[in-house]
């Protein structure tokens, strides 16, 4: 069972507390941009063994939505944050450094 | 006009703990941010109560504010007297960005009360109900099985729950089962 923190109303939330929204820090291609890019953005998922950024909400609670970084293998959260973001914060940065070293994740590490 | 009941009409039951239905109760949504002093204030005129802070909810019988989210308060007053605590409400918040609903007749409340009123409620939310983590004071939005809900403690053995009205029927067979003779668990 997962259970993550709500960072919005302090909650520790598990599982069935929560929708879950898929992949976290998409940017969006839309009008303008080239049909590969928008095939990309419309289709490809990252699909890890390890490391992974989702974006989930805690709809049976304060309704709001959030960020989590977690482990699909472990099921071991490393920590959830704002969903005001478009990045990864730094402290969860590091703490999924601290935890796996050398991980990497699209364009973070 | 014909005479406003509640969903069940105090149906009640009594099992491990009580669960009753209580009747109409007035409740407002507001929404805004909730460090405005124009919003506290409003709050205030309406309740009597401070601005709640994460997940506090300031309830005496049937008028206090509860914490929903990090921009929206439940009010809650006299059914008797929603519309005009809503009137007095709109017009102090008037040039605020901010939004106030009479929701009282889209939901209902239920008491459950007794030694074993945590054992009925932890059968039903996913939360830790032990008497260290849920106490007098707080709030929590959860479900309830399948349907959302909220609750908090009138005092050690007394929760007040809310559900949509829609969902009363459910929720109250939910207490029910929840709450059959020689069901009780011993966690609590």
């Amino acid at each position: 069972m997962l259970i993550l923190n709500c960072p919005y109303c302090g909650v520790d939330a598990e599982e069935t507390e929560l929708a879950a929204g898929g992949e976290a820090h998409l940017k969006r291609f839309g009008p303008g941009s080239s049909d590969n890019e928008f095939h990309d953005y419309l289709f490809m998922r990252e699909n890890p063994r390890g490391v992974h950024f989702e974006r989930w909400r805690h709809s049976n609670g304060c309704g709001k939505w959030f960020h989590a970084a977690r482990c699909t293998q472990t099921l071991e959260v490393f920590g959830t944050y704002s969903a005001q973001t478009t990045e990864p914060p730094q402290e969860i940065k590091d703490a999924i450094t601290a935890k796996r070293p050398g991980w990497k994740w699209r364009d973070y590490e | 006009m014909s005479e406003p009941i509640s969903a069940l009409n105090h149906a009640s039951y009594d099992g491990i703990a009580t669960v009753e239905e209580t009747g109409l109760q007035g409740m407002i949504t507001l929404r805004g941010d909730l460090s405005d002093k124009v919003l506290a204030k409003a709050v205030k005129d309406a309740t009597g109560k401070k601005m709640p802070g994460q997940r506090e909810a300031l309830v005496d019988g049937q008028t206090g504010v509860c914490w929903m989210s990090t921009d929206e308060l439940l009010v809650l007053v006299p059914y008797a007297d929603v519309e005009a605590k809503l009137a007095a409400m709109t017009n102090a918040l008037s040039g605020t960005h901010a939004l106030a609903v009479n929701v009282s007749d889209a939901r209902a409340v239920f008491q459950i009360s007794g030694m074993k009123a945590r054992e009925v409620l932890g059968k039903l939310a996913p939360v830790e109900l032990s008497a260290e983590a849920f106490q007098p004071g707080q709030i929590r939005r959860s479900r309830l099985a399948q349907v959302a809900g909220a609750f908090w403690m009138d005092d050690d053995q007394t929760f007040r729950v809310v559900c949509f009205r829609s969902a009363a029927d459910y929720v109250f067979k939910l207490l029910k089962v929840a709450a059959q003779p020689g069901s009780e668990v011993g966690v609590y």
